[in-house]
């Protein structure tokens, strides 16, 4: 009906050279807290998913390079937040890793 | 008669003002007993210390910043609390809730797989004892500007957290002249005594820091003012004379070029020099890029590019990192009963290749931006050296670039006695702290035996004339990048040592130069 944008979710995987660690974490929370969506985030579709703007519980996940980030929004904007923080894990967080230079 | 007191120069200046005592008492934290009130002291506690951190970030660049960052995003999340209120809420007292929320946090990030989440567990530490601290009412960051501090010693972080703009000093009860603490305030130009007893004062009197003999007068009396007048004035008119020499080359009485380099800790220090003033870097440290945790490629690639274009062509020497011994680094370094004997410098980055690897992909890629060298730190035998360069040449074919020269530490005295297996190094470097320490079985560490490690000991000079001969002999280039190089009173032995290239920490440029200038060849060897 009227909120068809309410729902959206996607997967991307971690290329980061140390995986979702200090840097990539506040960027990550930060990003997130733009939105007035819930947004959460896990490691494996079955859980657990945890929320996506909070630095404590992103860094408490570990997630180690080559792991793949399951990223779900409910709200409003839901889906420019998701397209947001696909965008920002796909552009290795800003960071460069080891082939730009 | 004001009161006296004595210490070894750790960074030469004068310095006068009030001084301020920094205690570590650890101060018994109040309950009020309330349940209410104790959420709203941690409340408090914590918006303290995020402010705290995020006021230290103004001061900090790069990766500082960024690691201070991450601890201003973790003290600002509720989800960091969370257990701690929960604890308060059912009676307990503010202080011991958020102690054991927070080691059970540390304890999770010390149980993981990955080095790099388990080195975070030092952030949390930080940021535990941080708002500890806030709710124990212990002041850290309050130190007046331009206050002579006095603790038993002071951490790295400490010494950043002050401004030193307006001036000030430090004199320690314990510390060494060799800590990293001492080479932040040398490059800094803080002065500041280590080794200081009998120091009879409190907060706020007037003290006089003569950190050039190593005497410090309490409350002092119009005789003792004129004296401490005098000396800095002296002292400055010196310093200011070296300085207006500071672009001519070193030049020995007899006439020998004399190369002097600049020794830098990080990055950030290029601001200050002016490259025209030396003859290149004879030391690029390492570690601080490792001071977080374990630093990526782009980080390290950044930063050693950085000072690469800012010699703008001239040599530019970078240490692969010499972690271990009394610079540990989580995730990394080993926890060792004798850590200066132990896994440290080229031995821990051979432990642990995938971690040098990254470093050696960042220093070839840096290469192509400058005049770049390379050394090893702790080299003892042949093979360490070749197995290190193994690596570099392995990776130099996979990205297809060029392997730079790589040259040696000499800190070892092995390597010092018997040089003879090293013909085909690019270079020396002698890192003249170490060597004498282990020449001297004296720690560098250790206040009770700092006499005992004087570089100017004929048998360490003579390890370092054999070293500048065999290099003479065999066309390879030998400098010296440890405190003796910037030491006015020990260069002219350096040079009758046969040394034709020193390595000194910016701010001893000056008077370095000038005493190369009072220092001769023709002193004949040791």
């Amino acid at each position: 009906m009227s909120t068809a944008s309410s729902l959206a979710e996607a997967q991307v995987p971690i290329t980061h050279d140390l995986g979702l660690h200090a840097r990539p974490s506040v960027k990550l929370t930060k990003l997130a807290k733009r939105f007035a969506a819930r947004i959460q985030l896990a490691l494996d579709e079955t859980g657990p998913w945890i929320d996506a703007k909070s630095i404590v519980k992103v860094m408490a996940t570990k997630a180690p390079k080559g792991s793949t980030l399951h990223l779900r929004a409910e709200g409003d904007d839901a889906s420019e937040a998701i397209a947001a923080l696909v965008s920002l894990v796909e552009r290795d967080f800003d960071e460069g890793g080891s082939h730009a230079g | 008669m004001p009161a006296r007191a004595t210490g070894t120069v750790a960074s030469i200046g004068y310095a006068s003002g009030p001084l301020h005592i920094i205690e570590p008492s650890r101060a018994a934290y109040q309950p009020s007993g309330d349940a209410a009130a104790e959420a709203a002291r941690l409340r408090a506690a914590i918006t303290r210390a995020a402010g705290e951190v995020a006021a230290l970030m103004a001061n900090a660049e790069g990766d500082g910043a960024a690691i201070l960052e991450f601890q201003v995003a973790m003290l600002e999340d509720d989800s960091l609390s969370e257990a701690a209120f929960e604890a308060v809420a059912a009676g307990q007292d503010a202080s011991s809730s958020w102690t054991a929320s927070l080691d059970a946090q540390i304890a999770e990030y010390e149980a993981a797989d990955d080095a790099y989440f388990r080195a975070r567990s030092a952030d949390l530490r930080d940021i535990r004892d941080r708002v500890v601290r806030a709710l124990t009412g212990q002041e850290q960051s309050m130190v007046p500007p331009g206050a002579i501090i006095h603790a038993r010693d002071l951490t790295p972080t400490a010494f950043l957290s002050i401004q030193w703009a307006q001036g000030g000093g430090i004199v320690l009860r314990e510390g060494s002249a060799t800590s990293h603490v001492a080479m932040l305030a040398r490059a800094r130009g803080v002065p500041m005594l280590v080794g200081v007893s009998g120091l009879d004062a409190v907060s706020g009197d007037l003290v006089l820091v003569d950190a050039e003999h190593g005497r410090i007068v309490v409350l002092p009396d119009t005789e003792a003012r004129h004296e401490f007048l005098k000396a800095s004035t002296a002292h400055l008119q010196l310093l200011n004379h070296a300085r207006g020499r500071l672009r001519e080359p070193a030049v020995t009485a007899d006439g020998a070029r004399i190369e002097i380099f600049v020794n830098i800790a990080e990055p950030a220090e290029t601001e200050s020099i002016d490259i025209t003033t030396c003859d290149g870097v004879g030391l690029m440290r390492t570690e601080f890029l490792f001071g977080h945790g374990l630093p990526d490629e782009e980080t390290q690639y950044l930063a050693y590019r950085k000072v690469l274009e800012w010699a703008a062509g001239k040599p530019v020497t970078i240490r692969t990192v010499d972690a271990g011994g009394d610079k540990p680094v989580p995730g990394f370094t080993v926890e060792e009963a004798n850590p200066f004997l132990g896994l440290r410098g080229i031995r821990l980055s051979l432990a642990k290749p995938d971690i040098f690897r990254v470093q050696v992909r960042a220093l070839l890629r840096a290469a192509a931006h400058g005049n770049l060298k390379i050394m090893f730190p702790m080299i003892g035998v042949l093979a360490e050296y070749t197995a290190a360069r193994t690596i570099f040449d392995e990776e130099g074919r996979a990205l297809g670039l060029a392997v730079p020269p790589l040259g040696i530490m000499v800190e070892v005295p092995a390597v010092a006695i018997h040089p003879a297996p090293f013909r085909d190094v690019a270079f020396f470097s002698i890192g003249s702290n170490d060597l004498t320490q282990y020449v001297m079985a004296a720690g560098r560490d250790n206040g009770a035996v700092a006499a005992l490690g004087d570089p100017r000991n004929p048998a360490v000079l003579g390890l370092i004339h054999n070293v500048a001969s065999f290099g003479d002999a065999n066309a390879i280039p030998v400098s010296l990048c440890g405190d003796a190089g910037g030491d006015p009173q020990i260069i002219p032995s350096l040079i009758a040592a046969g040394l034709r290239a020193l390595s000194v920490t910016p701010g001893q440029l000056p008077l370095a130069k000038m005493a190369v200038g009072q220092s001769s060849t023709r002193h004949g060897t040791p």
